[in-house]
């Protein structure tokens, strides 16, 4: 053969060689996640992500972001949607179902449903687990009459002093109407009236020159351990974690607490649509769901998952018996319909 | 012809990587098709019907088949969404007589009143005629805290939303206490650097540009923890006596000018610097040899060679400072957000492209006054940036 033949078969050699070995690098399955950060993520890695992909063999990527809702719709409006799957906030989720953000999910192939507490397995979101916004204090800072209650924010008098709340509307407006002495299962009936809502900022504004407003969940812990704050509001796990790893001087307060779920969705267009109900199916059984609780003190949404929960971490779990006085779940239905209006007038409220 | 194929690249980057994507957001100012598009039937009965008040029976059906429509092609809680930003609370108005609605029943005046008031009050039809339109001014007037009223003449918005002046005026005198302060601290640090001997001057600027060249980001977060109630500043106050009680430095407007006049410095103190090298140390000797008064020499003869970089480094930190965010995220309290945090909260937040928008267009069309008058004032041949 000429030798310009044998070095144009070696370049094509070359190339399909090179060709093959970059797709199939390439094919290597691999499902993104985009969650929130900080120490859930990290317990959700060490609970999920990592044996779901050492189980399956494909890559896991993450992404930590705090945009929530408004990143996944301004994807899937834009037409690239980068994420598999999403963990998105209770409140958001029921409205973003109605956009047509997010994936109806077909529950045959994940779990039967009735198999989820009540309010857990949605439309178009699956429950993880089940978080409570409590309040915190530093034990260094407060030393004598700790609070009892979340509601301790509003008294200036006996706890004078900076407080830390979530630059959002949910939770804060119920605490409001809580503080003023509307009692908890009447909260979402009094917040539905313009009476109620006025009644709620107005509470809000006697302690509002003392509010540090936070918009991340690491900055609790951070805004304690500096004594920024005397007390703040928090998610119990992000206060739970420091306090048994780092020997944080934090204390949990649960009384009044708002009971959430943290959720899990896909969103539309998204790339690895059957990856995505694998993973969603994988953390819906009853042992796996129960693992989160040994890396952060988040209670499972699976009924059957109770009796995997390790018997140090019950009573550190939200839905312990004794914190379950004066609890409030959140009404999801409620922000669904009212949280347009709500934020916006706490966004102009907070712009003063 | 040739100066023009150079520079074309140059052009061309310009215009797709900035004039291209800034029109773009401008113009979502003004152009809102969702609720036009969502209501066609309604957008051309409307068009027909008599300007005010609740319409007739045409426009009524209208908007029955544009709602059923909606209701089968799974966009009516977007419709909902929308209607809900231009007129309060009327997100279940919309839902439940959509609900309520079907194909083989025609949709009369008198019965979708009767079902529910909220369509027979004239405020409602006000919002929906001002919402079909494509082009519409409304995202304009509410950045500046106007709006049409039901008489078509302007009005203020209520006080419990109007926040928006509050808040230019807020960036601006914010913009401009920091531009006197970064000048009263720059001015003798540059003067300082211009006569020092080479190799001094040479170590001092350093600590200038190594924070200069730090990222923003990174500043500010060590202002985070400079600042702190129990932070270093706060405990040198107190160890040396200056005060008796721990100052409230973080999360407030103090806090706030103190890290932006930090990080602005270096970007009004080098055009000064870099002007006051060019002035020969003979001519501040010649005046006094003359007999002038070191401050009568000062004014006369120094400070009109200095007069552009002044003014060019006090325009850059004003114009950088206008659109400042992370600073005023991250140290300032919630009385302390700029324009720029609200502008990032409409993109990133409420997904509110139309609002986000429409305050970047007040903010530029602020911003180009301002320059006009400053160049009609000092003429902008006289600025020398570098």
């Amino acid at each position: 053969m000429s030798m310009k033949l044998v070095r144009a078969l070696g370049i094509i050699a070359g190339a399909a060689g090179f060709m093959a070995a970059a797709s199939a690098d390439a094919e290597q399955p691999q499902l993104t996640i985009a969650s929130a950060g900080g120490a859930w993520q990290q317990a959700q890695h060490n609970a999920w992500y990592a044996p779901f992909a050492q189980k399956m063999g494909i890559k896991f990527n993450e992404e930590e972001t705090s945009a929530g809702m408004a990143r996944v719709e301004a994807m899937v409006k834009a037409g690239n949607v980068t994420d598999d799957v999403v963990t998105v906030d209770t409140a958001q989720v029921l409205a973003a179902c109605d956009s047509g953000v997010l994936v109806r999910l077909d529950w045959g192939k994940i779990a039967p449903r009735d198999g989820f507490l009540p309010g857990a397995a949605r439309d178009c979101g699956m429950g993880l687990d089940v978080y409570g916004d409590i309040l915190a204090y530093n034990t260094d800072v407060v030393k004598s009459d700790p609070p009892t209650s979340v509601l301790a924010l509003f008294d200036t008098k006996r706890w004078p002093g900076k407080r830390g709340m979530q630059k959002i509307a949910p939770n804060n407006l119920e605490w409001a109407l809580e503080a003023d002495g509307v009692p908890p299962d009447q909260v979402y009936k009094v917040l539905a009236t313009p009476q109620g809502v006025d009644r709620a900022f107005a509470k809000l504004d006697t302690i509002k020159k003392d509010i540090v407003w936070w918009q991340a969940g690491a900055q609790p812990p951070q805004l304690l351990a500096s004594h920024e704050v005397v007390m703040t509001t928090a998610w119990n796990g992000r206060i739970q974690n420091p306090i048994d790893h780092d020997h944080a001087p934090f204390k949990i307060v649960w009384g009044n607490e708002i009971i959430e779920y943290d959720m899990i969705s896909i969103p539309k267009g998204s790339p690895n649509l059957d990856l995505a109900y694998k993973y969603l199916a994988y953390v819906a059984e009853p042992e796996n769901n129960a693992k989160l609780g040994q890396y952060i003190p988040y209670g499972p949404v699976v009924k059957d998952a109770v009796k995997f929960v390790p018997a140090d971490t019950l009573p550190k779990l939200p839905t312990a018996p004794d914190h379950m006085a004066n609890a409030l779940p959140i009404d999801m239905e409620f922000w669904a319909d009212y949280g347009q209006d709500l934020t916006k007038r706490f966004n102009d409220w907070l712009a003063k | 012809m040739r100066a023009l194929l150079l520079v074309a690249p140059l052009l061309a980057l310009l215009l797709l990587s900035f004039c291209l994507p800034i029109g773009i957001l401008l113009s979502q100012a003004v152009y809102d098709p969702a609720t036009h598009d969502a209501l066609p039937r309604t957008a051309v009965a409307l068009a027909a019907s008599p300007d005010q008040g609740v319409p007739d029976d045409a426009v009524f059906a209208a908007l029955g088949e544009d709602l059923l429509a909606a209701k089968q092609n799974d966009s009516l809680y977007n419709l909902a969404r929308d209607l809900n930003k231009l007129l309060p609370a009327a997100r279940s108005h919309v839902l439940r007589t959509a609900r309520g609605l079907s194909p083989d029943k025609p949709v009369t005046r008198a019965a979708l009143v009767a079902a529910d008031p909220f369509w027979g009050e004239s405020e409602t039809w006000f919002a929906i005629r001002s919402g079909v339109r494509a082009f519409t001014a409304n995202y304009l007037l509410a950045a500046v805290d106007l709006r049409w009223t039901r008489d078509g003449s302007l009005g203020a918005v209520p006080p419990g939303q109007a926040i928006y002046r509050a808040i230019f005026a807020r960036t601006f005198g914010i913009a401009a206490a920091v531009t006197v302060l970064t000048l009263i601290l720059g001015f003798p640090i540059a003067w300082l650097l211009a006569h020092v001997p080479g190799r001094l001057a040479a170590r001092l600027i350093m600590l200038v540009l190594l924070p200069f060249w730090t990222s923003i980001l990174v500043r500010t977060a060590a202002w985070t923890v400079l600042l702190q109630k129990f932070g270093i500043l706060n405990d040198l106050l107190l160890a040396l006596h200056i005060t008796d009680d721990r100052f409230d430095l973080m999360y407030t407007r103090t806090g706030l000018i103190i890290a932006m006049v930090h990080i602005q410095l270096p970007f009004t103190l080098l055009p000064i610097y870099s002007i006051m090298r060019t002035i020969s140390a003979s001519q501040m000797r010649a005046a006094y040899s003359l007999g002038a008064h070191p401050f009568y020499a000062f004014r006369r003869v120094y400070l009109p060679q200095v007069m552009p970089g002044v003014m060019a480094g006090c325009l850059l930190t004003f114009i950088l400072c206008l659109g400042y965010f992370i600073t005023p995220a991250l140290v300032g309290g919630p009385a302390d957000q700029l324009i720029a945090n609200f502008i990032s909260n409409d993109i990133n937040v409420d997904l509110n492209w139309q609002m986000a928008g429409a305050l970047s267009c007040i903010l530029l069309l602020l911003t180009l006054g301002l320059f006009a008058v400053f160049a009609r004032m000092f003429g902008i041949d006289r600025m020398k940036l570098v």
